[in-house]
């Protein structure tokens, strides 16, 4: 039997999704943030695909191709924002931006 | 020990290792060709569930149009490197803690719900063909068509957003 139980997907999600997580939270440099969050949308699309292909349905496939689509319309806006705080404060580490701080 | 969980195995692992190294680089640079790489071996991984329209939209969109955007924006900000700040010294340690216990909680949740029943064969040729592709649009044209036509606005509202944020204001900069 040539298989992969889908529960090794699922795995492989919940480690890709934590590492991302970890990502958002130890890194101070907003790039690399939003990089992270990529990566765990990916491994959210990752389990969807797994189970598109486990129930034979087609759903599960388009459900990705929206996330992809909002994923490239996020990433537009957020680093035309990340540009606009640079030309504004001329740094963008993230621990800097406290201007709304109390 | 049959070949498709070989397979699988050798990419998770390369999966894994690119994902620690793009949150791990020093440079962001690295960091955005490391995604990169972690990105097209999920598209490997698409190819391997019978999805070859996800894995090519995967490979133009996300490791084509998403990462030349973020290599732009990082070489333009010169943001390859920023001095590590002193600020919140406890809270790397922390994170990678808090990462770790969310791994074990899931992993143990997963297993202990396993459902050995369902597996997933590897697709025959069927799934490269003409046909197919058209079932798939047949179903995103007919059942999913309003979620398409939002998603088409949202990526104009997007547009014209990235437009106005980053125009050079010409009025009232006191200059």
């Amino acid at each position: 039997m040539n298989s992969v139980p889908v529960d090794y997907y699922v795995l492989l999600s919940a480690v890709l999704f934590a590492i991302g997580a970890m990502g958002v939270l130890i890194r101070r440099n907003p790039l690399i943030i939003f990089m992270s969050i990529e990566l765990m949308l990916n491994a959210a699309n990752l389990v969807f695909v797994a189970y598109a292909s486990v129930f034979k349905s087609f759903s599960g496939q388009i459900f990705v191709f929206f996330v992809i689509a909002v994923a490239a319309a996020e990433v537009a806006v957020g680093l035309a924002l990340i540009v606009q705080i640079f030309k504004a404060k001329k740094n963008i580490n993230i621990d800097e931006l406290n201007s709304l701080k109390g | 020990m049959n070949s498709d969980l070989i397979v699988f195995l050798v990419l998770s692992l390369v999966a894994i290792a690119t994902a620690l190294g793009m949150v791990f680089s020093r440079n962001a640079v690295y960091s955005a060709l490391y995604l990169v790489l972690n990105l097209v071996t999920v598209a490997v991984f698409y190819l391997l569930l019978g999805a070859p329209f996800i894995a090519m939209s995967q490979i133009t969109v996300y490791a084509g149009a998403i990462m030349v955007l973020f290599l732009f924006v990082i070489m333009l900000l010169g943001a390859e490197s920023l001095v590590p700040s002193k600020a919140l010294p406890w809270q790397k340690p922390l994170a990678i803690a808090l990462a770790l216990v969310l791994v074990v909680e899931a992993v143990y949740l997963i297993i202990s719900r396993a459902q050995p029943g369902l597996a997933i064969t590897a697709p025959d040729a069927s799934v490269n063909t003409m046909e197919n592709l058209r079932a798939m649009a047949m179903e995103l044209f007919n059942a999913y068509l309003l979620p398409f036509e939002i998603t088409s606005i949202l990526l104009l509202v997007a547009m014209v957003g990235a437009i106005v944020l980053t125009k050079q204001e010409k009025v009232g900069k006191g200059s």
